[in-house]
C-alpha cells in the first residue's frame, strides 16, 4: 500500500474517533508532585481538541513549549491554547509546587475539548517538564488516576549547570527559594542534544561536589525516576 | 499521529497479496470467490530516548507464545538480538507466520512504521522488539500482544520499559557494547550474568562512577523509552 492510501486510512480512523457524540463535563483536578527533590514552575492545564496540543511526544517542542521547558513561563502556551479556545487552568499552585505538595482545580470543558494536557517545567533541569500528552477525557463520571513521566523539550543541551531561563540562554534558571539547594561552578556534563523531539528525559546526573565538579546539580537529592507526578481526576457531568 | 515521522512504511505478508492476485485471474471465468475477510493493522514504534539508538525494530505475527518472560532465561534468538541488534534467528522462530524488519537503526526521535494484513480467522499475537545499542543487553518491546479485541478504527497506545536480557555483564566496558558509543562486540554465546530476565537496572556511564565504561551521562535512560501505536485501519 502507498503511504497515500495509508495516510487517508489514517486520518479516516481519527476522524470516526472524533465523532463520537461529545458534550461538556466538569472536571476537578488534584496534582502532586511526586519526587524527592524537584520543584514544578507554575503548571498549565488544557483541555482542547485533539489535533491542538500543548506537545507531542516525537514532535520538536514549539516555540511557546521552548520557553515553559528552559524558564517555566507558561505565558506564550496559555496565549495559543486561548487562540483555540481550549479551556485552561493557569498557575493552580500559584508559583512552584515542591517535593510532594499537591495543588487543585476545578474547570469545566466545552463540548470540542475532549483531551486534556499537562506541562511544568522541572527545577533544578535544562529543559525538564512533566508532561500529560493529549489524554482523553474519559466520557463517564469517575475518578481516574494518571501518572505524568518526565520529558525532555530536546531545546537545550542538558549541562546542568546555573544559567538562564530564556529561551537559547544556556544553563538552569535559579529562582530565589531554589539559591541554597543548587551547586556552584560545575564545568557542566554535556554540550550536545541528541534527540531535538520532545522525549523522555534521560535523569538528571549531578555530583557530590557543591563548590565544583561536573554539575551544579545534587546527585543525592535531586534526581527521580518516573513518575514524577500523580493526577487524580474526577470527572462529573 | 504524525505520519509525516515515519521513516519507512513496510508491508507485512506481501506473499499473500501477491497470491490473492493469482487467484483472481485463475477464477476470472468462474463465479468469483467471496473475498476473504481480513484485518489490516498499522504499527508505529517511536524511539524516546535521549541517546540510545534502536536496532532494526522487529516486527512478528506468531501463535501465542512469549517471546521473553521476565524470570525466565532468555533464548539464544533473544540473546544475539539483545546482544548484538541481530534479529534474524528471531525472525525465523518456530511459530512466526509473518516477520519484518526495520531497514536501519531507529534513531533517538525517529518512529518506524509498519502495515499487516491478516485473515480474520487467524490467531495473530504480536511481538515488537530491538535493542538499545549502546548498551550491553538491554532492549525494549512487547511480546505476545493478542490484536482479537481491537475493532475497527480503534488504537492502542503503550509506552515501553526496558529489558536486561541478563545474558551479559552490564559493566560498559570498551568493547563489549555494539553501539556507536563504542563500535564493540555484539553476540557473544558465553552467559556472564544473572541468565535471568529482568527490567534494567539503568546505565551508570563514566561521569556518574563507573571508570571503565564507555558510556556518557547522555546515554542513560529513564523508562519508558518506546512508545507504540497499534491501529487497527480496516
Amino acid at each position: 500500500m502507498k503511504r497515500s492510501n495509508l495516510f487517508r486510512l489514517m486520518l479516516a480512523a481519527g476522524l470516526a474517533g472524533a465523532a463520537v457524540q461529545a458534550h461538556a463535563v466538569d472536571v476537578e483536578l488534584e496534582i502532586q508532585n511526586l519526587t524527592r527533590g524537584i520543584y514544578f514552575t507554575p503548571i498549565l492545564v488544557a483541555a482542547h481538541p485533539f489535533d491542538q496540543q500543548l506537545f507531542r511526544v516525537g514532535d520538536p517542542a514549539t516555540t511557546e513549549l521552548q520557553s515553559m521547558a528552559e524558564g517555566g513561563d507558561i505565558s506564550g502556551l496559555e496565549t495559543a491554547a486561548m487562540a483555540y479556545n481550549a479551556n485552561i487552568i493557569s498557575n493552580p499552585a500559584a508559583g512552584l509546587l515542591a517535593p510532594t505538595m499537591s495543588t487543585s482545580a476545578t474547570f469545566s470543558t466545552s463540548e470540542s475539548n475532549e483531551y486534556l494536557s499537562i506541562v511544568a517545567m522541572m527545577l533544578p533541569t535544562n529543559d525538564g517538564f512533566i508532561g500529560l500528552d493529549t489524554w482523553e477525557i474519559p466520557k463517564e463520571a469517575g475518578t481516574y488516576t494518571v501518572y505524568l513521566n518526565a520529558y525532555d523539550a530536546g531545546t537545550e543541551a542538558n549541562d546542568e549547570i546555573r544559567g538562564g531561563g530564556s529561551p537559547g540562554t544556556p544553563g538552569m534558571p535559579v529562582p530565589p527559594p531554589l539559591e541554597d539547594m543548587i551547586g556552584t561552578g560545575g564545568s557542566g556534563v554535556t554540550s550536545t542534544i541528541n534527540n531535538a523531539m520532545v522525549h523522555v528525559h534521560p535523569g538528571n546526573l549531578g555530583d557530590a561536589d557543591m563548590m565544583a565538579g561536573q554539575s551544579d546539580i545534587q546527585n543525592t537529592v535531586q534526581r527521580w525516576l518516573n513518575p514524577v507526578a500523580k493526577v487524580t481526576i474526577t470527572v462529573t457531568e | 499521529m504524525k505520519l509525516s515521522t515515519l521513516r519507512n512504511v513496510v508491508l507485512l505478508g506481501i506473499g499473500s497479496v501477491l497470491l490473492a492476485a493469482c487467484d483472481h485471474n485463475d477464477n476470472k471465468r468462474n463465479t468469483p470467490e467471496p473475498e476473504p475477510v481480513t484485518r489490516t493493522y498499522y504499527l508505529g514504534l517511536l524511539n524516546v530516548t535521549e541517546s540510545q539508538p534502536f536496532s532494526p525494530v522487529t516486527a512478528l505475527i506468531h501463535n501465542d507464545q512469549r517471546l521473553w518472560e521476565v524470570g525466565e532465561s532468555a533464548s539464544v534468538p533473544l540473546e544475539i538480538l539483545a546482544e548484538g541488534g541481530d534479529n534474524s534467528e528471531l525472525m525465523i522462530l518456530d511459530g512466526v507466520t509473518m516477520a519484518e524488519t526495520g531497514l536501519a537503526p531507529l534513531p533517538p526521535g525517529y518512529s518506524e512504521g509498519f502495515e499487516f494484513t491478516i485473515d480474520e480467522d487467524d490467531v495473530a499475537y504480536l511481538t515488537v522488539v530491538t535493542m538499545l545499542v549502546n548498551t550491553n543487553d538491554a532492549f525494549t518491546g512487547i511480546t505476545n500482544k493478542s490484536l482479537a479485541e481491537l475493532a475497527v478504527h480503534d488504537s492502542i497506545t503503550m509506552m515501553l520499559p526496558v529489558y536486561d536480557a541478563g545474558t551479559e555483564a552490564n559493566d560498559e566496558v570498551a568493547g563489549t557494547i555494539p553501539g556507536p558509543a563504542d563500535g564493540g562486540e555484539g553476540f557473544n554465546a558465553e552467559r556472564d550474568d544473572a541468565d535471568t530476565v529482568s527490567y534494567h537496572p539503568g546505565v551508570v556511564s563514566s561521569q556518574d562512577g563507573l571508570p571503565e565504561s564507555v558510556l556518557m551521562a547522555e546515554h542513560r535512560f529513564d523508562n519508558p523509552v518506546a512508545r507504540l501505536i497499534i491501529t487497527r485501519v480496516e
